[in-house]
């Protein structure tokens, strides 16, 4: 990388700033830090412009604001032309989105259009010696670790959400907002409305009690949710139940669900299969009940309790309540 | 219409052995598969198949083999399988497989819908598909987790979002990537198997791409990233803490409240 500068696309929905952006621009700041470059954003919206301060107060040194009704709502077509248009201007070293769903739909757009290289769910990013950065993946599930490296520039990659550390809030940071000039698309894509609101935000969660196909009926939920409710926490599952239509999507933990990585994650009637482990591993502590004692989970759990989830989940609330 | 679904051959991956001291995947170790996640795709796509006058055109990059995960296709529907096999396919990142799967997507014919799956199982990136729609300069929606309503002229969707989910409606050419969501895909049946067994898939090598693309932007040539070394990840030390017996609920409650985890 010549240039070492970072820009940083700060996705939003409504106006929120997503929590990601915030660990990318930590995770900016650092790189800026050794290298003395400069941390700048890409916020993209309709009435956004509001959000550029805290991304100043995070870490950002300009925010580049794109603010239209055009852009109102997220359609990667319209979006990819702006920030590939901003990289061609401001000629970043690296580039980083979040991993989210908007992120991946944008950044790989944004990459062929200026044939560079991208790479997919980073879980850390490292400044080499030689000045090369590694771009470090889970690879088949979470098995191996790839350490990935670009020769195309700039440098861009997807990130996991929770993977880095969020900078730190300042809002005496002072840096510069700077309105640019919006270009539109024609699309025939036309966005007609909102569907279901997620019912569960397990990502973001700090406590997951996740159930798996020890569970015996639907009904028997709410025992699990009595257990997340007295922990603080939300329910989560593993595929089996989500496929059987017992549980929403929302609350899939593992490789084709959600990737969680709470302060506590407590598994209850749930083997450990390489599927779901890749979407709950790096969790704070971890705690399995299970009756049969050779299960995988058991292997990379903090706390293992032997035993009949219904009889362990009640004896824990009562428990609980002293 | 013409419909076009993209799919990759890939190792079984809940069978497949890992070399964790060699960091490599034992291919030979388990059967090939298609992409479970592009089986959602081509599931669409033959249900589209009910508007009359259209046609699914299967393609895949790949080595030979791969020509059984097209042959599946077929059997689930797919009027045509195009199979990009040649060494200069080989070692592609989603910049280069992009380029391919573009070019072979040109030279194929007019199209109206591409699909594709939400990512696959060794790859895992979920780019391929936006990268192809860049390529060919149309627009493309990701996570689509429910087809609405599929006409001639336009197609009505739901694609998944941070906070919920958003309903589209998009004209043609477009390109969609589904998720797990957006059906069941059924199997074959016996005599649809046989079938395809007896039909022809068309290999395509580099060259023939050569009309539509720059053949140094292929493969191994063509990529912008590279592995540079593969590790396994460092087992997280964990407490390892095994409860037995009469009050272990109890015991891993007074643990959770010692590690400061339990609420107020
Ligand atoms: C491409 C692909 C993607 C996948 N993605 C995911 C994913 O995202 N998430 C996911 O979870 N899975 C995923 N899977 C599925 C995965 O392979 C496993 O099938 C699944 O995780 C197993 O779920 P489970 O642990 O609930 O069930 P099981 O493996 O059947 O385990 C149930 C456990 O409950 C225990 N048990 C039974 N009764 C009791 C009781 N009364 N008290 C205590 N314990 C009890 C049993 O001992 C057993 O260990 C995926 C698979 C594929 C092929
Ligand atoms: N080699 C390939 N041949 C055909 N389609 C592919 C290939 N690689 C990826 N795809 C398509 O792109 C989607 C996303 O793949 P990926 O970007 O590897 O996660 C897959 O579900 C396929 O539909």
């Amino acid at each position: 990388m010549e240039n070492k500068d970072v820009l940083i696309y700060a996705e939003q929905e409504g106006g929120k700033v997503h929590p990601i952006c915030f660990e990318l621009l930590g995770k900016g700041r650092e790189l800026a830090e050794k290298t003395g470059a400069t941390v700048s954003c890409a916020l993209l919206g309709s009435g956004v412009s509001d959000a550029a301060q805290e991304l100043v107060a995070y870490g950002a040194d300009t925010v580049y604001v794109f603010d239209d009704d055009s852009l109102a709502v997220f359609d990667p077509l319209a979006y990819k032309l702006n920030v590939a248009r901003l990289v061609g201007e401001i000629a970043p070293g690296l580039v980083l989105f979040g991993a989210t769903f908007a992120g991946k739909a944008l950044a790989p757009r944004v990459a062929t259009a200026l044939e560079a290289g991208l790479t997919s769910n980073c879980i850390a990013l490292e400044l080499q010696d030689d000045g090369s950065l590694l771009q470090i993946r889970p690879a088949f599930t979470g098995t191996f670790l790839a350490s990935i490296k670009t020769k195309s520039s700039p440098i861009m990659a997807t990130v996991r959400y929770r993977a880095l550390e969020a900078g730190t809030r300042d809002d005496s940071r002072k840096g510069a907002i700077i309105e640019k000039d919006v270009q539109t698309v024609q699309t025939t894509v036309k966005v007609l409305g909102k569907g279901a609101a997620k019912k569960a935000s397990i990502a973001g969660a700090d406590v997951v009690v996740c159930v798996g196909r020890g569970l015996k009926k639907a009904e028997d939920f709410a025992l699990v949710q009595e257990l997340a409710d007295a922990l603080g926490g939300v329910v989560g599952a593993t595929r089996p139940l989500v496929d059987d239509g017992w549980i929403s999507k929302d609350h899939q933990v593992g490789f084709s669900g959600t990737l969680v990585k709470p302060k506590l994650y407590v598994g209850c009637g749930v083997s450990g299969s390489p599927q779901h482990l890749a979407g709950m591993r790096d969790s704070g502590t971890i705690v399995a009940i299970n009756s049969d004692p050779s299960v995988s989970l058991f292997r990379i759990a903090d706390y293992s309790v032997v035993g009949d989830m219904y009889e362990v989940i009640p004896q824990m609330l009562e428990a609980l309540k002293k | 219409m013409h419909i076009i679904v993209l799919v990759k051959q890939v190792p079984d991956i809940e069978k497949v052995q890992f070399l964790k001291d060699k960091g490599w995947v034992d291919r030979a170790s388990a059967d090939s598969e298609i992409n479970p996640f592009d089986l959602n795709a081509v599931e669409a796509a033959q249900q589209m198949k009910e508007i009359p006058g259209t046609t699914v055109t299967a393609i895949s990059m790949g080595p030979a083999s791969a020509e059984a995960v097209l042959k599946e296709a077929i059997a689930r529907d797919a009027d045509r399988g195009i199979l990009l096999t040649d060494e200069r396919f080989a070692g592609a990142d989603t910049l280069a497989t992009s380029c391919a799967l573009a070019a072979a997507i040109r030279k194929a014919g007019d199209f109206d819908l591409i699909l594709c799956g939400e990512k696959t199982v060794d790859g895992d990136t979920s780019q391929v598909g936006p990268s192809v729609a860049e390529r060919l300069g149309i627009p493309h929606l990701s996570f689509v987790s429910e087809i609405s309503a599929v006409a001639e002229d336009k197609i009505t969707m739901v694609a998944e979002t941070a906070s919920g989910s958003v309903i589209v409606e998009s004209g043609y050419p477009l390109l969609i990537t589904g998720t797990k969501d957006l059906n069941t895909p059924r199997l074959p049946t016996l005599k649809d198997k046989l079938r395809a067994r007896k039909a022809e898939v068309e290999k395509w090598s580099a060259a023939d791409l050569a009309d539509m693309a720059d053949l140094s932007k292929f493969g191994h040539e063509g990529s912008a990233t590279w592995v540079d070394s593969i590790s396994v990840p460092p087992e997280k030390k964990r407490k390892g803490e095994i409860l037995k017996g009469e009050d272990s609920a109890g015991k891993l409650v007074a643990a959770l409240d010692k590690d400061g985890l339990l609420k107020g």
